[in-house]
């Protein structure tokens, strides 16, 4: 059943096979953000993840014309709609990569910490990345980079992450 | 539903402290706290909610435009707020919460104990 290619991330397979994984995009405004929610979308597809990715109208209609034979991402969910099945604990995840470089995005970031039982990663980039990870003090483990058009100093650090 | 828009486009932070200023009663809810049947409210714990009169005021996150504060009249909103927290502050006594934190061991017999701790 496995490719020949994913043979070399089987021990990572075993581990995450039937997990899930949420990946919550903020405002996309910042344009590393839908580049890096292709690239850990596929990633984590690789390793045998379960993947869906949440966000507003706008964010998910990016993805969908960027991506328009759901080849790297196939499920999506709007993101307010996505907060009421979790609380109302219809769906959780195991492990939740949540995108901001706003306000707004952190405190998205807040929500998911409180209503859901994932492994919360808050990913912080933009211009003023260092001073928003600063301000994060709920249960999160974060990735910072001061990230806005050269997507690889976030990549780098994504790509760092163990599970 | 009507609404009234007090604060635009803030931070949380900005947002729930006009809030805490500008209400006759407080509360307190963690996020996800459903309002007006299909809201569930967005926010850093603690998220307050006031009560201003009639007119409830929270707090409503968009992802692109940062925080509003609204203001929108329901007497019936408010009533299952107050009973939330009524509902809590239950909870917490059942469970010797206020008890529980209270008890620290024996009291100390001099100021020089006290400070060994």
């Amino acid at each position: 059943m496995l490719s020949i290619n994913r043979n070399n991330s089987k021990e990572m397979e075993d581990m995450s096979e039937g997990k899930n994984a949420l990946l919550v995009m903020g405002c996309p405004e910042v344009p590393v953000q839908m580049s890096m929610v292709i690239y850990l979308t596929h990633k984590l597809k690789k390793s045998g993840w379960d993947v869906t990715v949440a966000g507003t109208d706008a964010a998910v209609k990016l993805l969908k014309v960027a991506d328009p034979e759901s080849y790297y991402v196939q499920k999506t969910v709007d993101l307010d709609e996505l907060i009421g099945d979790v609380v109302e604990k219809k769906v959780d995840f195991d492990v939740c990569f949540a995108f901001m470089h706003s306000d707004a995005g952190m405190t998205y970031g807040a929500t998911f910490s409180a209503i859901s039982k994932a492994r919360l990663f808050a990913v912080v980039f933009g211009k003023n990345a260092e001073a928003l990870g600063e301000s994060i003090d709920y249960p999160a483990e974060k990735i910072v980079a001061k990230a806005t058009h050269n997507p690889n100093p976030l990549k780098n650090k994504i790509d760092k992450v163990v599970l | 539903m009507k609404y009234k828009l007090y604060l635009e486009r803030t931070s949380f932070k900005d947002a729930r402290e006009y809030i805490e200023k500008n209400s006759e009663e407080v509360y307190y809810v963690n996020p996800g706290y459903k309002l007006f049947k299909d809201y569930y409210i967005i926010g850093v714990p603690p998220v307050a909610i006031g009560v201003r009169g009639t007119e409830m005021l929270f707090t409503y996150v968009k992802p692109c435009h940062g925080t509003f504060v609204m203001g929108i009249d329901s007497e019936e909103e408010i009533a299952r707020l107050r009973e939330n927290e009524a509902e809590k502050i239950k909870k917490s006594l059942t469970k010797g919460g206020v008890k529980g934190k209270a008890d620290f061991g024996p009291a100390p017999a001099s100021f020089g104990e006290m400070y060994k701790k």
